[in-house]
């Protein structure tokens, strides 16, 4: 974990609502894919974690939707200024168990780590294929940037103003060796129904600390109670209970 | 003796600051931060005789320079504290640990309490009798100074070690039941835990937490703890360890004339887990800013 003053470099709207936000670290950065960054916005107690979409030695990226007033405020922070950030926090997907044709399954706003995933996927010399799902034209995110890293991408909008009118689990190819996925739980519900083949899911929680201390983010697995935080947020399907 | 020393119960701080429970694990994820021997201690995880889930997410709610929660004392039960959490934490923290302990009956108290007090490791038990949190326990019991006297009293007859009974604030007078406390027995009084709250959400006009209600902490209650500190201790003579939204060496300070002995941190370590270890090093520049020459002098300056 690396907590410090970074520079912001880029805050600037990416799609509807939603803005892309760069920062430099103050020193070097190792960032594994499907980690998170939590973030304190001047004015707010509680700090805001955010999945990294991008990464490199000494910056990265998240997308945020501004959805209250922390969010809110974040999208006036000027270029140039500081935000004080954590980041590397939590395990990340274990890309180990890609296979040779790994499938990435992002919903809405949860299709943001799949970027540095399969940035990771392609320098292990597989090709990731990426399904994407969105409410509407308007929110799609990052189907481009995957499409120009050589990744083939399917899109599915539930209106049906962009892609496949539907959900992801109506557009999964038929065989992949592994799937990496960050979404919705309600969507996580569904692949579980549409497949039986392995994968990993990224969760999303209410946490207080971010990184292992106050118990604020606990969720019952098949290995007892983890922490989203700090055990997670990527948990393979195995250890997951499906209760209704 | 350095400066910053404070005793406690007969115990020797090297300094005042103890990482409050419930904001620090069983020390271990700051241990991989930072050296966790330069606190004075720190109060582990609420322990409670049987293993705890706690409450359903979401746990934690925001507050106007403070938070919300509503963990409900998760914790894997006193066997498993000191099978596996005592003997991990003893790699990276080699001082006396104050032991948290809560409890859904008297009996619970005395069985949790008499097994953390077998501890070496453990210095003191702080007995919490004022989660917020948790039906039929926890602050049921700390709301009234009979029910309070009543546990010091049974815990007091099965321990060695220095008992520390940690208050409510979210009660009429919370000076009779530190006296009552301290009538029955207790060795010192550590004060406040969270101040019951709730936040709605606009969208869902739902309760943010799953719990509906939860404990308030941070800067935002720090003047309500320093008030209850400062009338607690004028009115007992055991030690009082002041607890409440304290963030910085300042406010340490401040507590500290309203009459703590030491005081706790809790809401400062989860937006920053250097918290502690960045009060400590700014107190001797602080202490002389103010023209303090040791921490002990100051206590209870205000009264």
């Amino acid at each position: 974990m690396v907590k410090g003053s970074f520079v912001i470099t880029e805050n600037t709207p990416v799609a509807a609502g939603i803005h892309r936000l760069t920062l430099r670290a103050p020193g070097k950065l190792s960032i594994l894919p499907g980690q998170f960054a939590s973030i304190s916005i001047p004015g707010f107690f509680l700090r805001r974690p955010f999945s990294v979409c991008d990464a490199d030695d000494g910056s990265l990226t998240v997308m945020y939707r501004t959805v209250g007033a922390g969010t809110e405020a974040l999208t006036s922070q000027a270029v140039g200024s500081t935000l004080d950030v954590m980041a590397g926090l939590g395990n990340g997907y274990d890309l180990t168990l890609a296979g040779n044709a790994p499938l990435l399954i992002g919903g809405g706003m949860g299709c943001t780590p799949l970027l540095l995933t399969a940035k990771a996927l392609l320098a292990k010399g597989v090709k990731p294929y990426a399904v994407l799902g969105f409410s509407s034209k308007d929110d799609v995110i990052l189907a481009d940037e995957l499409s120009a890293l050589g990744c083939k991408v399917a899109v599915a909008t539930v209106d049906g103003s962009f892609g496949t009118k539907g959900f992801v689990t109506d557009i999964l190819p038929r065989e992949f060796s592994y799937f990496y996925s960050c979404g919705p739980e309600a969507m996580y519900r569904a692949i579980v129904k549409a497949t039986d083949l392995p994968g990993q899911f990224s969760f999303e929680e209410r946490m207080g600390c971010g990184f292992g201390a106050c118990m604020g983010c606990t969720k019952k697995t098949v290995n007892g109670f983890r922490r989203v935080c700090k055990d997670g947020p990527v948990f393979a399907r195995e250890e997951l209970q499906w209760e209704d | 003796m350095g400066r910053l020393n404070v005793e406690l119960c007969g115990i020797e701080l090297a300094n005042p600051v103890i990482p409050a429970s419930g904001t620090f694990g069983y020390g271990y994820e700051y241990a991989a931060l930072y050296d966790i021997n330069c606190l004075g201690t720190f109060s582990f995880k609420g322990t409670t005789k049987e293993p705890r889930f706690g409450n359903p997410t979401p746990r934690i709610a925001e507050g106007y320079s403070g938070m919300l929660n509503a963990v409900g004392l998760q914790n894997p039960g006193v066997a498993k504290v000191k099978s596996e959490e005592l003997p991990r934490l003893k790699q990276c923290f080699h001082k006396p640990v104050i032991a948290n302990i809560s409890g859904f009956s008297l009996d619970e108290y005395v069985y949790t309490c008499a097994q953390l007090d077998e501890e070496e490791q453990v210095g003191w038990l702080e007995v919490n009798i004022s989660c917020p949190n948790v039906h039929g326990g926890g602050m049921s019991f700390g709301t009234d100074p009979a029910c309070a006297a009543e546990v010091v009293k049974a815990v007091k007859t099965v321990v060695k070690k220095p008992v520390i009974i940690k208050l409510s604030p979210n009660v009429t007078d919370i000076v009779s039941i530190a006296k009552a406390c301290e009538d029955a027995g207790a060795d010192a009084i550590s004060l406040i835990n969270t101040m019951m709250g709730m936040r709605i959400d606009l969208k869902t006009r739902k309760p943010v937490l799953a719990n509906t209600t939860g404990g308030l902490s941070g800067p935002a209650v720090f003047p309500v703890a320093l008030r209850m500190v400062y009338q607690v201790s004028k009115a007992v003579s055991v030690p009082v360890i002041g607890i409440g939204g304290i963030s910085t060496a300042e406010n340490v300070i401040e507590m500290m004339l309203a009459g703590a002995s030491a005081v706790e941190v809790g809401a400062a370590n989860i937006v920053n887990p250097y918290a502690c270890r960045d009060i400590i090093q700014s107190l001797p520049a602080v202490m002389d800013r103010y023209g303090i020459n040791t921490l002990k002098e100051i206590i209870g300056g205000a009264h």
